[in-house]
């Protein structure tokens, strides 16, 4: 883990990644000690204002400080891509080793399901929840999941798959060991590597589709801060001032900059061979 | 098929009766009770997937019970928009993109590729509506370039055109990094291969063998990407379309999901999914059209 920690500090652009992420989460993470206004407390008297000394990133139509909201908008974005990565990774290793593992009609079943939500765009996908659900940051985490399982059970399928033939499975199997221990302690270590490289590539796309559903208003709700709801206001703002749409989409872009360099030489450290097949 | 039951289900499985959210609190039960007949709701949910197939089949997807008319009128007048936007979205990139990346691939490891390379990453990574705005910021509030809201007069051509253009770039920008990257990574393996080899043995000039051998090679793959890429241009275009109130599937579905106009909603999440499904087999299909080594494995 060091080890790779410190080769990636040797690459510019893993560094620069690193760095970046960093510098986003720390500054999520200590909004509450770092924001120097309250991100929903209002002030109409200094509202519409570019940056100044005061309000670094200038005030939205309600006199809210921008710059306080993108802090605590970070908060929002990192809990979303944690806990809906988090979740769709574990759902899609366990389904994904049963389909490769399992009796065939089984995999059938499994890969169904897969096929089934593959063949949903992801945003129609989302707005057609969101549209009967009603929008809230739940909707937006349970939508992300459901989208992101086939992608890890996939990839789970075919690696438990190749591995299940190989000789050291059998010897397990003739020796008599249980199902659920060579899944949990052959098949997992040797699956979960290139995920951990497809999940850190995923963060970005999963914190750019919560900005987008906030920003049509199908994410989280008013008065809480998201980027997107942010970049929303500046939408409706655009013919007065730009500072919304700016504050909004520095740290959207600087993160999905950061985790895409940060995955991108994860990947050529750890697997070599999976830069051609991504 | 199975994605249409799935949807089907998800729309009767929602706790709410969507012909009381639609009429509203102060409807009397029987204004619900002919509502629900005239969506067919009062029918068992079996009844209603068979009656929904029956009619998909013969191209009907149900009536609009806001306006009265039909939803597969509205869906396929907006359908033109969405598909002209995304076709021109796509030429942009294919037309900067694969220069770039056949650039790159023949400059390789100089600071013109690397630039290219981070460039193209950036670009990846912008989402479509952060891009949207900031080409509506910058050229047409500020600037006033181009038109901001709409999709142009209809016959006038130059109006429409303008009209296209800053949400072709949103959309088209992220594609130039991919393709781009794409070009790249393939030309390399090409230019790597035996035949290209023979080709320079035979003494044909550099140009001969990159234009007309490796890059018709190098090409290839970008056919499949955007093929199953369709899915995230439709994305796309959902999001430019309601950033430049442009018509557009897109924004018919944001309008009647604000407006909770369910068979709309239905009608045209249906037509776009069927749209990615179709694309993605069509770009397989090309592909072993082009590719005599996987017609061969067909």
């Amino acid at each position: 883990m060091i080890n790779i920690l410190k080769r990636i500090t040797h690459e510019p652009l893993g560094l620069t990644g690193l760095i970046l992420v960093i510098v986003i989460v720390i500054s999520a993470v200590l909004a509450n000690f770092i924001a120097p206004y309250d991100p929903i407390a209002l002030n109409i008297l200094d509202r519409l204002q570019s940056p100044s000394a005061n309000h670094l990133l200038g005030t939205d139509q309600l006199g809210r400080d921008l710059f306080s909201r993108v802090l605590y908008g970070g908060q929002v974005a990192l809990k979303v891509a944690l806990i809906s990565i988090a979740a769709a990774l574990s759902i899609g290793v366990l389904l994904g080793m049963i389909a490769g593992f399992g009796p065939r009609w089984l995999d059938n079943i499994i890969m169904m399901f897969f096929d089934t939500i593959r063949s949903f765009p992801t945003v129609m996908f989302a707005l057609a929840t969101v549209a009967l659900v009603g929008p809230s940051l739940e909707t937006v985490i349970a939508v992300i999941i459901v989208t992101s399982i086939p992608n890890y059970g996939r990839v789970v399928r075919t690696q438990t798959l190749s591995i299940k033939t190989n000789e050291f499975i059998m010897a397990e199997r003739v020796m008599g060991v249980s199902t659920l221990r060579i899944l949990g302690v052959h098949v997992l270590p040797n699956v979960i590597g290139p995920l951990i490289i497809l999940a850190s590539m995923d963060i970005p796309t999963v914190i750019a589709l919560e900005a987008g559903l906030s920003f049509l208003g199908m994410g989280v709700k008013p008065p809480t801060p998201s980027w997107g709801s942010i970049l929303n206001d500046g939408y409706t703002l655009i013919r007065n001032t730009p500072w919304p749409i700016i504050a909004g989409s520095i740290p959207l872009v600087l993160i999905t900059l950061g985790f895409t360099f940060l995955g991108e030489s994860l990947r050529d450290l750890i697997d070599p061979k999976l830069r051609k097949s991504l | 098929m199975l994605a249409v039951t799935l949807l089907f289900c998800m729309i009767h499985l929602v706790p709410g009766d969507p012909a009381r959210i639609l009429l509203g609190p102060r409807a009397t039960p029987e204004l619900i009770a002919s509502m629900s007949a005239r969506m067919g709701l009062d029918l068992p949910l079996p009844v209603q997937i068979f009656r929904f197939f029956g009619n998909l089949f013969r191209g009907d997807l149900g009536m609009d019970v806001i306006t009265n008319r039909p939803v597969a009128d509205i869906v396929f007048n907006q359908l033109p928009y969405t598909l002209w936007l995304i076709f021109t979205a796509i030429i942009f990139a294919a037309l900067i993109g694969i220069p770039l990346g056949c650039y790159s691939a023949l400059h390789r490891n100089t600071l013109a590729d690397r630039i290219s390379g981070i460039l193209s990453v950036t670009c990846i990574t912008a989402p479509a509506f952060v891009v949207a705005l900031y080409s509506l910021l910058i050229f047409a509030v500020t600037l006033k370039w181009f038109p901001a809201v709409g999709a142009g007069e209809k016959g006038n051509f130059w109006d429409q055109a303008s009209h296209l253009v800053l949400p072709a770039f949103a959309i088209g920008l992220s594609w130039i990094g991919y393709l781009a990257r794409l070009v790249r990574a393939s030309m390399l393996e090409v230019m790597g291969e035996n035949h290209i080899r023979t080709a320079r043995a035979y003494g044909l000039s550099e140009r001969t063998v990159v234009y007309r051998y490796a890059l018709k090679l190098a090409v290839l793959p970008t056919v499949t990407v955007i093929g199953v890429g369709m899915g995230f241009l439709l994305s796309a275009a959902l999001f430019t379309e309601i950033v430049f109130a442009r018509p557009g599937i897109g924004k018919l579905i944001f309008d009647s999901i604000t407006t909770r106009n369910y068979p709309v909603v239905m009608g045209s999440v249906l037509i776009s999914t069927i749209l990615f499904v179709i694309s993605t087999t069509l770009s397989d299909l090309i592909n072993a059209w082009l590719d005599p080594r996987i017609r061969a494995s067909l």
